[in-house]
């Protein structure tokens, strides 16, 4: 079967890259192998866990279920961009530690990037709110408890 | 890497898209979200030795309104139309059913027709173009033609397109005055495949009496299943509680739910039966509500 290669630039985190990738390489393995961003995780590789998680231009979306190649001159954000450039983590990452919302944190960047994502446009989010938007990312260790209150607490911070 | 070799072109126009598809039938894809066909790659179920991706194309997202209908454009994401408060109104039972497809990050991604031209006999918005009336545009490098959605979904899977055909516009008729509509389903979580989903819209007369019914499901069988003949015997008639029960038993006669490794056979005829009352109770009182 015949594949190709195509020559794309990206913006990740701001950053320009310019790579020569096959057709079939997907996003999330393109992010881990060839820009060595390994923060974003990849879990199912069929679209159900969610750990792979990023912003294309701002909107979450899996990086498993899109070809690198599509990425072209758009805009990706991973796990990698959210801390501040000092260092000092973005308000969820920390209330993600206060809360103690992760324990093996496999699925921890996926979820950040969900849910920066929805408290940018929900700064307000009730429980029931949440607890929606973090359907799509599945967890195994914590039971849940503990991220909605990460989320619910990163939100009242970032509101000031 | 997951999926087998391909090759990959991003077709610039529609027709592009429809010279490529053309050229190469059946040997290649159209690729829009990519939420039901890259999975698919990934397990190498799916092979396609050419994908032509429309994500680039302009003009193939959004929706027009004309006089009496709204034309969705296949490559509009769920999560647009979720957004669009002005659409959602219009079609309050889309709206109904677009937070029960998938997941946020999925809605970003999938299409609609995407998720028609995919015609999982699981999914909600097949069901809800046939309870809709809706039609399909569909192109061609040499024609354009237009399917009823009753006559497009053909099998699991399967559509009336030709392989040189692409979905270019859903039209959707604007719903009638004095019109309720309800979207229900049981899936075993939030976001996963239908057990059973059940889309109904019921439009009064002057008196109150049922002047249209329209009764769709999704989940219980190799198509989406129109089952707007039960409600028959309820046309010209009040909707009255103990009407609304015969349909749903007739309605629970009518189909042949194939039982899945989450459900029997039975309890899927059960659940559509009770589903589908309690939709139809809710669309005739949000005929009075407006919803």
């Amino acid at each position: 079967m015949d594949t190709d290669q195509h020559d794309i630039t990206v913006s990740v985190n701001g950053v320009r890259y310019t790579r020569r990738v096959e057709s079939r390489m997907l996003l999330s393995d393109f992010l881990r192998h060839d820009l060595a961003l390994a923060g974003t995780h990849v879990g199912c590789e069929h679209g159900v866990c969610g750990a792979c998680t990023v912003l294309l231009d701002g909107q979450p979306v899996r990086s498993c279920l899109m070809l690198a190649v599509q990425a072209k001159g758009h805009e990706i954000s991973t796990v990698e961009g959210l801390a501040s450039r000092d260092g000092a983590y973005h308000p969820l990452q920390q209330a993600m530690h206060d809360h103690h919302g992760l324990q093996c944190g496999y699925c921890t960047p996926g979820i950040l990037m969900t849910m920066t994502a929805f408290l940018d446009e929900n700064t307000s989010p009730s429980e029931d709110e949440i607890r929606e938007a973090l359907s799509g990312n599945l967890c195994r260790c914590t039971g849940y408890q503990n991220i909605v209150d990460a989320v619910m607490s990163a939100a009242m911070r970032m509101r000031g | 890497m997951k999926p087998a070799p391909f090759k990959y072109i991003a077709a610039t126009s529609p027709e592009h898209a429809l010279a490529l598809k053309a050229q190469h039938g059946d040997d290649a894809k159209f690729l829009a979200g990519g939420q039901s066909l890259i999975p698919a790659m990934n397990f190498r179920l799916a092979r396609p030795a050419i994908l032509i991706d429309i994500n680039e194309i302009e003009g193939l997202a959004g929706t027009r309104s004309r006089a009496q209908a709204v034309g969705v454009g296949p490559l509009t994401r769920y999560r647009a139309l979720q957004r669009s408060e002005g659409f959602t109104q219009l079609f309050p039972l889309i709206g109904e059913a677009l937070p029960h497809i998938a997941h946020p990050q999925i809605r970003n991604r999938g299409t609609i027709g995407g998720n028609l031209s995919h015609a999982d006999p699981a999914s909600e918005l097949p069901a809800i173009a046939i309870a809709l009336r809706a039609r399909f545009r569909v192109r061609s490098a040499k024609r354009e033609r237009s399917i009823e959605a009753s006559e497009f979904f053909r099998g699991a899977l399967t559509t009336d397109l030709q392989p040189d055909e692409m979905l270019v516009e859903v039209e959707l008729p604007a719903p009638k005055p004095r019109s309720g509509s309800c979207f229900m389903e049981i899936a075993r979580r939030r976001g996963d495949f239908a057990i059973v989903g059940v889309a109904a819209t019921v439009t009064l007369g002057e008196r109150d009496q049922c002047a249209e019914v329209r009764l769709s499901l999704c989940g219980v069988g190799e198509t989406p299943v129109d089952a707007s003949s039960a409600a028959d015997g309820l046309i010209g008639q009040a909707p009255s509680d103990q009407a609304i029960r015969e349909v749903a038993a007739s309605l629970q006669g009518l189909i042949e739910p194939g039982g899945n490794v989450h459900a029997t056979a039975d309890y899927q005829r059960h659940i559509a039966g009770v589903l589908a009352e309690r939709a139809l109770q809710t669309a005739c009182q949000r005929v009075h509500d407006g919803h």
